[in-house]
């Protein structure tokens, strides 16, 4: 019965979505807004189906109905009701229809917010937008089909995979990385309607950059909520190891970073126009390249979870657009309109972003390259290799570095010309104050070339940023008599998008001074406790209390016990444990992580004998680490600050009549 | 020529030099920093080369040689996979699932002396070791232990 309901919808959406895409690529030729109105209600109408098909599949999640498949693939009568409702995201096909519902709902959304735009622009946004639903309907409806009707019907089924139902950040991981990826759709149909009516409209190009802010912030937080995800649950106490799908989730996130900075030189200078626009279609590619990765098992990796027809598709449809992009670029790229400005000089803003990007670049290229050898290398020599982590920290860590060090410059470049004289007083104190951290560092005992430096010029980067909220509002504060946290707030609202970026920045700098503490300064040990025993790591004692097995149902817990003391001072208890699961021989380890604000305590259970009571166990002493989590909500925060919209300042009365107003594309 | 189109040459020219450049040089030191999943075997024949590069070695350990020592921390054991075998190292604890037979995935490197060093050490779920397939490569065993896990 749901089979045939979730079916019916998804067969429903391709025949919307293909109507819609014939139906706004006529617009667009014929210039023809009735033809571009059913575009629209089509966008609306397999929106539609791919709701009540993903409901559908909830519903029978939920009612543990095992006829559909990919409920007796994932659902048990013994899993919790939260694990059931976020099953449809713990394998391959229930994926698929999540990224469908996405889909469709981000396409319903633009059509709407669209819907008073120049004829020039909508019909062809709107038809290749359709063309990328289409392909994902397809999907659904025959390869990654969900609704498969299952007969004999199991009375149960193993439910998901342990590691994916093992912490509650699987909750929201998944699908912010999904609204991440999926959102790129949007401004990859915007990019390609600008090369092919050739119009780069300012409120356009503004439309286009709040499309790709939507989807760069989901990026942003999928990806801080992976590594977080991978240090609370995988044990090994790290968060980030270059593993092919984090390089896939990486990858887009580069470009579309660069794209948001490449934009600003567009919208405010008309230049790098083609540029801009390639960086779009390339995070488009890149999403479907770390689809295609990700799932179609052609690499080891951690998170690789599923092999399956799926990935020859994927294929065909990453060749297919990679030669729409390249050909569409190639033919359309001369129409657009030169830009009417030239670059500044070379101690300029716009420099500034030109080598930002270049280095953006450099690090998209350098992980691709380092992503696809192994499966380049494969296929030609028929030897298994994986490329290690080593390779991609010898790049990361410079080109990361210098983007901070960019990130101290960047914001204190003039648009235009500089006089060189002005650009140093403006960063002299923020110099002064990377040196004197250096120092500090240096007095306190830390060493390592590596770390101090990343942590001198981070606090240039920083006191510089902070400068930019400092000065003005001084001016401010000092010309309207008002109080600084007034004068602060008022810069802020007055150059929203320019402040949110510097939020994101400061949650970039707590990141990247975090991530260098803590590879840098981490006390390890691995430990073997007999009841009673105390050991010491870094500043933490751990006495072993014993171990106890909980029965949960559906898993066993065996549990152990420590009491911890710090700097000899009682600091409670930490209870790392194995979960067994009912229907998998392999336990899933629960590390019991301790977070302060200076460090975290990192006990992971590698080995409990319940016989003679014995407990090995990983313990880490970490430096900062909640700061990683701390600066992606930072960067969230200044996406929102970014993005917020503005108030519309025209009165009411004066508004310009619907056609015209739809210039402004809001 | 036109100026635009020489312009536009040069800038395409100079492009493809930069990334050919930054190419070879990642390519270049990609050697060192590779990893190779190998059996038994495959390490024997490989020799010399096998000395300080990464390698993930896949084979099962086995029946007994495993020595845990809890106050030293030091697990030693044999990997085999039924032709050759390698004396194994391992620092750290062995995982819950961790016995004799089972099939084992060590992440290390060859030591001179002949010893392979390894510090991460995962285990092949399956309460019974089935010997490899027939064409089932140690990369297949290292991906399928991950997927289980």
């Amino acid at each position: 019965m749901i089979s045939l309901v979730g079916r019916t919808a998804i067969l429903a959406a391709l025949a919307a979505f293909s109507a819609g895409a014939v139906t706004g690529f006529m617009a667009a030729i014929r210039r023809s807004r009735d033809a571009l109105r059913w575009s629209r209600w089509m966008a609306w109408a397999g929106a539609a189906a791919v709701v009540v098909a993903t409901l559908a599949m909830e519903y029978a999640l939920l009612t543990h109905d095992f006829s559909v498949s990919y409920v007796a693939e994932v659902g048990s009568r013994s899993s919790p009701t939260w694990v059931t409702i976020v099953s449809l995201w713990s394998s391959l096909n229930g994926s698929i229809l999540l990224w469908a519902f996405i889909l469709g709902v981000y396409l319903a959304a633009f059509a709407w917010s669209t819907r008073h735009a120049a004829i020039d622009h909508q019909p062809w946004a709107l038809g290749v937008a359709h063309v990328v639903g289409m392909f994902f309907a397809f999907l659904v409806a025959g390869v990654a089909n969900p609704f498969e009707p299952v007969s004999p019907v199991p009375a149960d089924g193993p439910g998901p995979n342990p590691l994916l139902q093992n912490h509650i950040l699987m909750v929201i991981h998944p699908p912010a990385l999904y609204l991440g990826f999926v959102g790129m759709t949007i401004p990859f149909a915007m990019g390609a309607t600008t090369l092919f009516a050739a119009r780069t409209d300012a409120a356009w190009i503004r439309s286009l950059r709040r499309w790709m802010l939507v989807p760069w912030g989901f990026l942003t937080v999928g990806i801080v909520l992976g590594g977080w995800w991978s240090y609370e649950v995988l044990g090994w106490g790290g968060w980030w190891a270059w593993d092919p799908v984090e390089n896939a989730s990486f990858l887009p996130w580069l470009t579309a970073t660069a794209f948001v900075h490449s934009i600003i030189v567009t919208e405010r200078k008309d230049q790098l126009k083609g540029w801009s626009l390639t960086l779009v279609l390339a995070t488009f590619l890149l999403t479907i390249l770390g689809t295609f990765m990700t799932r179609s098992g052609v690499f080891n990796s951690v998170h690789a979870f599923t092999q399956s027809p799926i990935g020859p598709v994927f294929l065909a449809f990453l060749a297919i657009a990679l030669v729409f992009s390249v050909l569409l670029l190639a033919a359309r790229v001369d129409a657009l309109a030169p830009g009417r400005e030239g670059l500044g000089g070379p101690a300029s803003r716009e420099t500034g972003f030109l080598l930002n990007n270049l280095l953006f670049t450099a690090f998209t290229f350098t992980v691709l390259l380092g992503t696809v050898f192994p499966l380049v290398n494969e296929s030609l020599t028929g030897k298994q290799v994986s490329v290690g982590e080593p390779y991609f920290n010898r790049f990361g860590a410079p080109l990361g570095l210098i983007i901070v060090f960019l990130m101290a410059i960047g914001p204190a470049l003039p648009w235009g010309r500089s006089e060189p004289g002005q650009l140093l007083r403006r960063l002299v104190v923020p110099a002064a104050v990377g040196l004197v951290t250096v120092g500090a560092c240096l007095a306190l005992g830390l060493d390592g070339a590596w770390p101090l430096a990343t942590f001198g010029i981070a606090a240039m980067a920083l006191v510089e940023t902070l400068q930019e909220f400092w000065i003005p509002a001084r001016v401010r504060a000092r010309a309207r008599g008002e109080s600084m946290a007034a004068a602060i707030a008022g810069v802020v609202t007055r150059a929203r998008r320019r402040y949110g970026g510097y939020v994101v920045h400061i949650g970039v700098i707590m990141i990247v001074v975090a991530h260098a503490a803590a590879m840098a300064y981490t006390s390890r040990a691995t430990l073997t406790f007999r009841p009673g025993q105390a050991e010491q790591v870094g500043d933490v004692t751990l006495t072993y209390q014993g171990a106890r097995v909980e029965d949960q149902g559906y898993r066993l817990l065996k549990i152990a016990s420590f009491a911890v003391q710090r700097d000899g001072r009682p600091a409670g208890v930490v209870e790392p444990r194995l979960n067994i699961y009912r229907r998998m021989g392999q336990p899933i380890g629960t590390p019991a992580v301790r977070s302060r604000l200076d460090e975290d305590l990192y006990v992971s259970l590698v080995n409990l004998d319940m016989d003679d009571q014995t407990a090995s166990v990983d313990v880490l002493v970490r430096p900062l680490v909640w700061w990683l989590w701390f600066g992606g909500g930072v960067m969230v925060l200044g996406t929102l600050v970014a993005l917020w919209p503005r108030r519309r300042r025209v009165p009411a009365a004066a508004r310009v009549p619907a056609g015209a107003a739809a210039e402004t594309g809001r | 020529m036109k100026p635009t189109t020489r312009r536009r040459l040069f800038l395409v020219v100079a492009l493809l030099l930069a990334f050919g450049a930054l190419g070879f040089v990642a390519t270049s030191n990609m050697g060192e920093n590779l990893v190779y999943y190998w059996d038994p075997t495959q390490l024997r024949d490989a020799g010399d080369k096998a000395v300080g590069a990464t390698i993930r070695l896949g084979g099962m350990v086995q029946k007994g040689t495993v020595n845990w020592q809890p106050d030293s921390q030091s697990l030693r054991f044999t990997v085999t996979d039924g032709k050759n075998t390698v004396d194994v190292i391992a620092t750290g604890a062995p995982p819950q699932m961790f016995r004799e037979g089972i099939g084992v995935v060590v992440e290390g490197t060859m030591t001179p002396e002949g010893v392979f060093k390894s510090d991460r050490l995962m285990v092949k779920h399956s309460n019974e070791y089935k010997p490899p397939k027939e064409g089932e490569s140690v990369e297949d065993m290292y991906k399928s232990m991950l997927e289980d896990q």
